[in-house]
């Protein structure tokens, strides 16, 4: 006799150890494996020509993604907005990095920019719905990660606020993918200008609701410290360059102007090494934990609700989130199987209703007829009886009578003889 | 952690470009393992074995510290599972770990379904993590992962071979869940004994098809160690929570009257093996494997068993959407199928029905037809004699008034004659 078995997740309880066990080393065994899988990364910046994009690219990763053999977007004119990825592998301490740039030519350049976000929000849609396939495939091997998991949106640093266009395009991209505004080429801003630019664009973030990525907070004190600065300074003024210029004696990436170098990586100059140490030291992780997490599982259930939820009206779709597409079938099947059970008894029940009143109406008038035969042959017998008791008398009559008449007969008969005999004596006087 | 398998794409036509300087995506794997510490670790073992064999002493002795549990009795009338969670830090690491045991296993008689307890608790975790995924609005990210990470099989130290009881569950096991085989109680075999015992197993696994667990190699830093253990398979284990002293030193140890023997001697018995392989070194690969292998396996077979397939007739991709709603239409489409069909059975019955008291009417009418004529029949025979009854009488009664009218006559004549007799008698005299 098999019992079931008990299935687990009751009442966890804390343990102390008394001693080394070993699972300490978990993290290193975590960290080999992480290692040795490699790692991808995709990245996407949006903003009008001219903004400096490439030349951050650059600056950030230190390479020249787009050189000779590979002529970069905003080498050649385009009329509409492209998504153009380019796919590089960069490897770093033993570390294997698949980096994707997104580039977004064209973006905001024309006369008339209605819509010039769509392509990005195709793009984006079309990566989610690739991973949807792969992890949903009966069959599944490997499933790369083609999924944005950030996007730099390139502000120009006019210095007074943010376009329109700026607002739109945030609205519209924000709950798909996370967003990092930057002030391009600050190196036009002086540090006040800078600042006020800042608290104005953070201001009509705010009024306009955009959720732009935000720095989780840690349980480390310190980090928090940290994040507190870096949130202070957001959006980031970011300056990039592909030269490198001597400052001092030492070689950095700079800009040279004839009134000086604006260095790249001086964070009193702007905020590109904060940019680079969120972005790629510290970060990088987290924005792919929250595309898969968040955006990722919004663009999934958005999705899945679309295909179960065709006709159904929505006070019921609440609950029927929590299930998968399957089991929801499944429920409703049951609810069918239900539904039709009681209609089956129903229409059983009405049969045999009509069944029994169309036999009971039978049952009435045959017995209305059985009555009526019964009726009908008593009132012959009866009839019969009265035609025998009829006969009887009459026979019977019939008979005196007869009898009578033969008495009468007789008498005559005598009568006629005596006066025979009465005539001869009579006569004879 | 990363779940997504990804793809080494230094062969697929990526290129590689040369970094300038130190950009700082090293630290990727430390930001991964960072927000694994903090997310906490997870855990499951199976202890598969018959009653008796120290299952929950080797667990103590594993883990340091004391779990919950009774010994139990071999009165057990079926094989039951006994999940236990709990909660175990070492350093900064946190750890969820849940120990199963096999309560019951091998003390039946009849031990053929033994088995099925423990493959339908492994299922019943697939399961519930398969339902997870497929779920419309789902939390991947935090789901309590209760999937079977490793399987320890306690093999009864007979010095001899396996049991058929073991070969029959090893067997149903070996695709579901990562097998770990040990020699429990090895403290009653001798080392001579040990070895041919050892190599008896590995030969009667391997000819019967058995695949257990074997330790990665394919990771240079852990690759040595791993094939040495891999060679020591199966372990030869003793537990024990007591402490004896030995030398100033106190040590967990069992003692008997001609000796001791230290759990943690290499020389003694392989219960440090198996701590290192089991914790030390690779419980993240044996989470990992479950999770690639057996689980994927798992949901294979239990997708396309619900008709999913990754291709149509015609070899094209389907998308997740179209799968959905192709199964929701098929799906509507037995459902109205059904209703139908339902429907046509009732329409039938009531035809037959009709039909069948339609006959009966006809019956019930023709017998009545017929007693109606039998008595049409019977009226006019009482007619006729009623007609011949008359029809005597009249002729009686003519008869009789003739009869009388010529007796008047006759009595007419005769009083005639009487007076005249009268009258001649008077003259006579």
């Amino acid at each position: 006799m098999i019992e079931r078995p008990e299935t687990a997740v009751p009442s966890i309880a804390q343990r102390n150890l008394e001693g080394y066990v070993g699972f300490a080393n978990l993290p290193n065994q975590v960290y080999r494996k992480s290692v040795k899988r490699g790692f991808e990364f995709t990245l996407m910046v949006v903003g009008e020509s001219g903004l400096g994009k490439s030349t951050l690219i650059n600056s950030l990763f230190l390479t020249d993604l787009y050189s000779k053999d590979y002529p970069g977007p905003s080498q050649r004119i385009k009329k509409t907005v492209q998504v153009e990825q380019s796919k590089v592998l960069i490897k770093e301490g033993g570390v294997q990095l698949t980096l994707t740039i997104v580039d977004t030519p064209g973006f905001g350049d024309a006369v008339d920019n209605s819509n010039c976000w769509q392509p990005v929000i195709n793009y984006i849609d079309s990566k989610c719905e690739d991973f949807l396939n792969a992890e949903s495939r009966v069959n599944r091997r490997s499933m790369p990660d083609n999924r944005v998991h950030c996007c730099l949106y390139f502000i120009a640093p006019s210095g007074h606020g943010l376009k329109p266009l700026d607002i739109e395009f945030m609205k519209r991209l924000h709950d798909k993918v996370n967003v990092i505004p930057l002030i391009a080429k600050a190196d036009t801003l002086t540090p006040e200008e800078c600042q006020l630019f800042k608290k104005q664009i953070m201001k009509e973030i705010q009024e306009h609701k955009i959720k732009i990525y935000e720095f989780p907070d840690t349980e480390d004190d310190e980090d928090n410290k940290l994040i507190r600065k870096i949130k202070e300074k957001m959006p980031l003024a970011v300056v990039g360059s592909n030269v490198v210029v001597e400052v001092n004696g030492k070689k950095v990436r700079g800009r040279q102007y004839p009134w000086g170098v604006a260095e790249v990586e001086n964070g009193e100059h702007c905020d590109f090494t904060v940019l680079r140490n969120m972005l790629i030291r510290t970060h990088m992780q987290d924005l792919k934990d929250v595309t898969n997490n968040v955006h990722y599982e919004n663009y999934r259930s958005k999705k899945l609700a679309a295909v179960t939820c065709n006709g159904v009206d929505t006070s019921k779709t609440k609950g029927q989130l929590t299930k998968s597409p399957l089991a929801q079938m499944e429920e409703e099947r049951r609810e069918h199987v239900m539904k039709m059970k009681k209609m089956e008894a129903e229409m059983e029940q009405v049969f045999e209703m009509k069944v029994k009143e169309k036999k009971q109406k039978l049952k009435d008038s045959e017995a209305e007829l059985e009555r009526r035969h019964e009726q009908m042959k008593r009132n012959l017998e009866a009839q019969y009886k009265e035609l025998e008791e009829k006969r009887r008398v009459f026979e019977e009559e019939k008979a005196n009578w007869e009898a009578q008449q033969r008495i009468l007969e007789q008498q005559k008969l005598d009568a006629s003889k005596t006066m025979e005999k009465n005539k001869k004596k009579g006569k004879i006087f | 952690m990363a779940s997504t398998e990804i793809a080494r794409q230094a062969g697929e036509g990526v290129r590689g470009v040369p970094l300038a300087g130190h950009v700082g995506f090293d630290s990727m794997p430390d930001q991964l393992v960072n927000k694994s510490v903090n997310r906490g670790f997870c855990f499951n073992i199976l202890c598969v074995g018959e009653t008796g064999l120290g299952k929950s002493t080797l667990m103590d002795t594993l883990f340091n510290t004391k779990f919950e549990g009774e010994p139990t009795q071999h009165n057990q009338p079926g094989v039951t599972l006994k999940s236990y969670t709990y909660e175990l830090q070492e350093s900064n690491v946190r750890l969820k770990l849940t120990v199963v045991n096999t309560v019951g296993f091998g003390d039946q008689i009849n031990k053929e379904d033994s088995y099925k307890s423990i493959v339908e608790f492994i299922d019943a975790q697939f399961e519930a993590y398969l339902q997870e995924e497929l779920k419309i609005k789902r939390t991947l990210h935090s789901y309590h992962d209760t999937r079977i990470h490793a399987c320890l099989y306690f093999i009864a130290p007979t010095g001899h071979s396996l049991k058929s009881l073991d070969l029959v569950t090893m067997k149903k096991l070996d695709s579901k869940v990562n097998i770990i085989p040990i020699i429990a109680k090895s403290d009653a075999i001798s080392k001579s004994e040990l070895a041919k015992f050892k190599i008896k197993i590995t030969s009667e696994l391997v000819s019967n098809g058995v695949q257990i667990y074997q330790f990665p190699t394919d990771d240079e830093s852990v690759a040595e160690i791993n094939s040495t253990m891999n060679s020591h398979l199966p372990f030869a284990v003793v537990g024990s929570t007591e402490e004896v002293k030995i030398g100033n030193k106190m040590v967990k140890a069992r003692q008997y009257p001609w000796g001791t023997v230290q759990v943690e001697n290499e020389n003694h018995c392989d219960f440090v093996k198996l701590r290192e392989m089991l914790i030390r070194v690779n419980m993240e690969d044996l989470r990992e494997q479950t999770h690639t292998r057996h689980y994927e396996l798992y949901r294979r077979c239990k997708l396309e068993e619900m008709g999913f397939k990754d291709t149509d007739p015609d070899s094209k991709p389907f998308s997740l959407q179209e799968t959905y709603e192709a199964k929701r239409n098929e799906f509507m489409g037995e459902l109205q199928k059904k209703e139908e069909e339902m429907r046509q059975m009732f329409v039938q019955r009531v035809k037959e029905k009709e039909a069948e008291l339609k006959e009966a009417e006809k019956e019930l009418h023709e017998k009545f037809d017929r007693l109606k004529k039998l008595h049409q029949d019977e009226k006019k025979k009482l007619e006729e004699k009623k007609k011949s009854l008359d029809d005597e009488v009249n002729i009686f009664k003519q008869k009789k008034t003739a009869a009388e009218l010529l007796l008047n006559q006759a009595q007419q004549a005769g009083g005639s004659t009487t007076l005249k007799r009268d009258k001649e008698r008077k003259n006579f005299f």
